[in-house]
C-alpha cells in the first residue's frame, strides 16, 4: 500500500466512523438501565416495553403508518407517470414542477402549503393535509428512479412492439411496465421511508388532532428526553434498513437481469 | 392514418403527462403564487391575514394590499445580519463537508467495482434513518454528561482554561449540519471521481508529477463539477434548516429557517413569514444559478 492509500485510508475510516458512531450510541443507549444519557449502568428492555405501553406513541405510528402508505402509493402512481412523460415527450413544464420541490429547502413547501390549504381550500389541517403534501415531494423521488432506469434501456424494444403490432397500451402494460417494474417498487420504498422520516413539511402542515410520529419524536427531544427516545429511534432504524436493503437487492438483481437481457441480445 | 397516429400520441402524452402536471399546478404552483399574494397583504390583528375589503370600503389603505412586510425586511439591519449568518453556516458547513467527503469519495472511486456499491451503501445509509433522530444523537454526544464533553474539559482544565459546554452552540450547530448534510456532498463527488480516466494520472506520474500535482493539476480541475452539484446540494438545504439550530443551538443561533418559522407558527405573521420565505426563495435560485455557472464554467474550459 502507497502512502497516499494510508492517508485515504485512514480519512474514509474515519469519515465513517463520524457517519455510524453516534447512530450506534443512540441503539446502546436504547438498552441501558439509565433514565440519563450518560454512563452505562446495565442492560435492560423496559424503555422497549415503556413504548408498547404508551398509547399515545402507538397512536402517532399508526396515524404516520397511514400517511406514509397513502403517500407512497399516489406519489408512486403520479411519479411514474411524471418519469415515463418526462423520458417520452420533450416537455419543458413538467420537469421544472417534479424536480424542484426536491431540490428546494424544505420549510419552503411547507409554508406554502400551509398558506394554500388555510386561506385557499379551508382545509383543517390533519391526515389529509399531510398526505397531499409528502405526495407533492415524493413524486419528484419517484420520477428519477424511473427515469433513470429508462434512460438505461434500449430504444428497440418499444420499436420492436410496436411494429410487432402492439398498440401503445399494450406496449406499456406487456414491455415497459414490467420493464421498470423494479424502479417502480423502488420508488415506493423511497417514498414510504421519505414520508415516515419527514419532520418539517409535516411540522407545517400537520393540524392539533391526531399525533404523528416524527412530532412526537420532537416534543420529546425537545420536551423531556428519556430513554424512550432511544427506543423509538431505534425501532425506526431497523424499519428504515430492512426497506433500504431490500430495495437496493431489488435494483441490483433487476439491472443483473437487464444485463444479461443484454448479453442474449448481442 | 397519419392524423390518427398524431392524435393517438397526443392523448397518450396527455393521460401520461397529464395527471402529474394536474396534481403539481394545484399543490405546488397554486400554493407558491397565493405565498406572493400574502406577501402584500396586511397582517390580521390575531395573526393570519387581515381581510381584503373592496377598494371602496378601504379605510385609509388599511385593508388592501401593501408592500409593508418588504419595507419592514429591508428597514432592519437585524434581518440582513440573519441571512448574512445563514451564509455564513451553509459555508462553513459545504467546506467541511467538501474536506471530510473528498478522500472518501476518491477511495470508493478507486476501489474494486464489487466494493464500491457496498461503500456507497454504507455512507447513505445513515443518511435513511430519521432525521430528528440523527440530530439527537448529539444531543447524547455532546451533552454535559457525555464522555467526550468530561474528556474535553478535563484537558481544558489542565491547561488552565474554564470549562466549556458543547451543546446549545454555534459548534454543535455545525457539527449537527455536517452530519445530516454530508451524503449529499460524497455521491456528486463519487460519480464524478468514478469516470475519470485513470491512465490520466498515471501519464502525470511518468511526466515526473509528484502525489500532490497529480492530485491538484489533474484530478481536483476534472472533479470540478462534482464539486459543485456537491456544494449546492448541501449549502441549499443548510440555508432553510431550522430543527439543527432549534434542537442544537443556542438562543443566539438564529438562521433564516427558524425566523420563518417563528411567523408562520409562532407571532403568526403571516405577510412577513412569506417576505423571508421569497427572500429565502431568491437567495437558494441564485446559489443554484451560479453552481450550474460554475459547474459547465469548469466543465467548458476542459473541452
Amino acid at each position: 500500500m502507497s502512502r497516499s492509500n494510508i492517508w485515504l485510508w485512514s480519512a474514509a475510516v474515519l469519515t465513517y466512523a463520524f457517519l455510524y458512531i453516534p447512530l450506534a450510541i443512540v441503539v446502546l443507549y436504547s438498552f441501558n438501565d439509565s433514565k440519563l444519557n450518560a454512563e452505562w449502568v446495565g442492560f435492560t428492555l423496559s424503555w422497549y416495553k415503556a413504548l408498547l405501553n404508551n398509547t399515545e406513541m402507538l397512536a402517532a405510528a399508526r396515524n404516520s403508518l397511514i400517511i406514509a402508505l397513502s403517500a407512497s402509493f399516489s406519489a408512486t402512481l403520479l411519479g411514474t407517470m411524471a418519469g415515463l412523460a418526462i423520458h417520452r415527450y420533450k416537455l419543458k413544464v413538467l420537469p421544472v414542477l417534479v424536480f424542484t420541490p426536491v431540490a428546494m429547502p424544505e420549510i419552503l413547501l411547507g409554508v406554502s402549503l400551509l398558506l394554500f390549504f388555510l386561506q385557499v381550500l379551508n382545509l383543517t389541517l390533519g391526515m389529509v393535509s399531510i398526505i397531499i403534501a409528502h405526495t407533492t415531494f415524493c413524486i419528484g423521488f419517484v420520477a428519477i428512479i424511473v427515469r433513470a432506469r429508462l434512460q438505461g434501456m434500449d430504444e428497440s424494444i418499444f420499436e420492436a412492439a410496436r411494429d410487432l403490432g402492439a398498440s401503445p397500451w399494450q406496449t406499456f402494460r406487456l414491455v415497459t411496465l414490467p420493464l421498470i417494474m423494479p424502479a417502480v417498487v423502488a420508488g415506493a420504498l423511497m417514498s414510504f421511508t421519505l414520508s415516515i422520516d419527514d419532520f418539517v413539511i409535516t411540522f407545517f402542515t400537520k393540524g392539533v388532532g391526531e399525533p404523528i410520529l416524527p412530532i412526537q419524536i420532537y416534543t420529546m427531544i425537545k420536551v423531556a428526553v428519556t430513554p424512550e427516545v432511544n427506543a423509538i429511534s431505534t425501532l425506526l432504524m431497523l424499519l428504515t434498513l430492512v426497506m433500504i436493503i431490500f430495495a437496493f437487492r431489488l435494483e441490483a438483481r433487476a439491472s443483473a437481469r437487464t444485463m444479461s437481457l443484454d448479453e442474449a441480445g448481442k | 392514418m397519419i392524423n390518427k397516429g398524431a392524435g393517438d400520441a397526443r392523448l397518450a402524452r396527455f393521460l401520461v403527462g397529464g395527471p402529474p402536471l394536474l396534481f403539481l399546478v394545484i399543490f405546488f404552483v397554486a400554493p407558491s403564487l397565493i405565498m406572493i399574494l400574502t406577501s402584500f397583504r396586511f397582517p390580521g390583528e390575531f395573526g393570519g391575514l387581515a381581510p381584503v375589503t373592496p377598494p371602496g370600503d378601504t379605510v385609509a389603505g388599511e385593508h388592501g394590499l401593501t408592500a409593508e412586510a418588504y419595507q419592514f425586511f429591508f428597514g432592519d439591519i437585524l434581518y440582513a445580519e440573519i441571512f448574512l449568518k445563514s451564509f455564513v453556516v451553509a459555508s462553513a458547513t459545504t467546506l467541511i463537508c467538501l474536506i471530510m467527503a473528498y478522500p472518501l469519495a476518491i477511495l470508493i472511486a478507486r476501489s474494486k467495482k464489487r466494493f464500491r456499491n457496498l461503500m456507497v451503501l454504507l455512507v447513505v445509509l445513515p443518511f435513511a434513518s430519521n432525521f430528528l433522530i440523527r440530530i439527537y444523537a448529539w444531543m447524547i454526544i455532546l451533552g454535559p454528561e457525555s464522555g467526550l464533553s468530561h474528556f474535553i474539559n478535563a484537558i481544558l482544565g489542565a491547561l488552565g482554561i474554564p470549562p466549556v459546554t458543547l451543546l446549545f452552540s454555534s459548534f454543535a450547530v455545525l457539527v449537527g449540519m455536517v452530519y445530516v448534510h454530508l451524503p449529499f456532498m460524497v455521491l456528486p463527488l463519487y460519480t464524478n471521481l468514478e469516470k475519470h480516466d485513470p491512465s490520466l494520472l498515471d501519464a502525470a506520474q511518468d511526466l515526473g508529477a509528484n502525489s500532490w500535482q497529480r492530485f491538484w493539476r489533474v484530478t481536483w480541475p476534472l472533479s470540478l463539477p462534482g464539486v459543485f452539484s456537491g456544494s449546492a446540494l448541501v449549502f441549499i438545504p443548510v440555508l432553510g434548516m431550522f430543527a439543527v439550530p432549534e434542537i442544537l443551538g443556542g438562543t443566539g443561533d438564529i438562521l433564516i429557517g427558524n425566523l420563518i418559522k417563528d411567523q408562520f407558527l409562532g407571532t403568526r405573521d403571516w405577510p412577513f413569514g412569506s417576505v423571508l420565505s421569497i427572500m429565502l426563495t431568491l437567495a437558494v435560485l441564485s446559489v443554484a444559478g451560479l453552481a450550474t455557472w460554475f459547474s459547465r464554467f469548469a466543465a467548458g474550459q476542459r473541452a
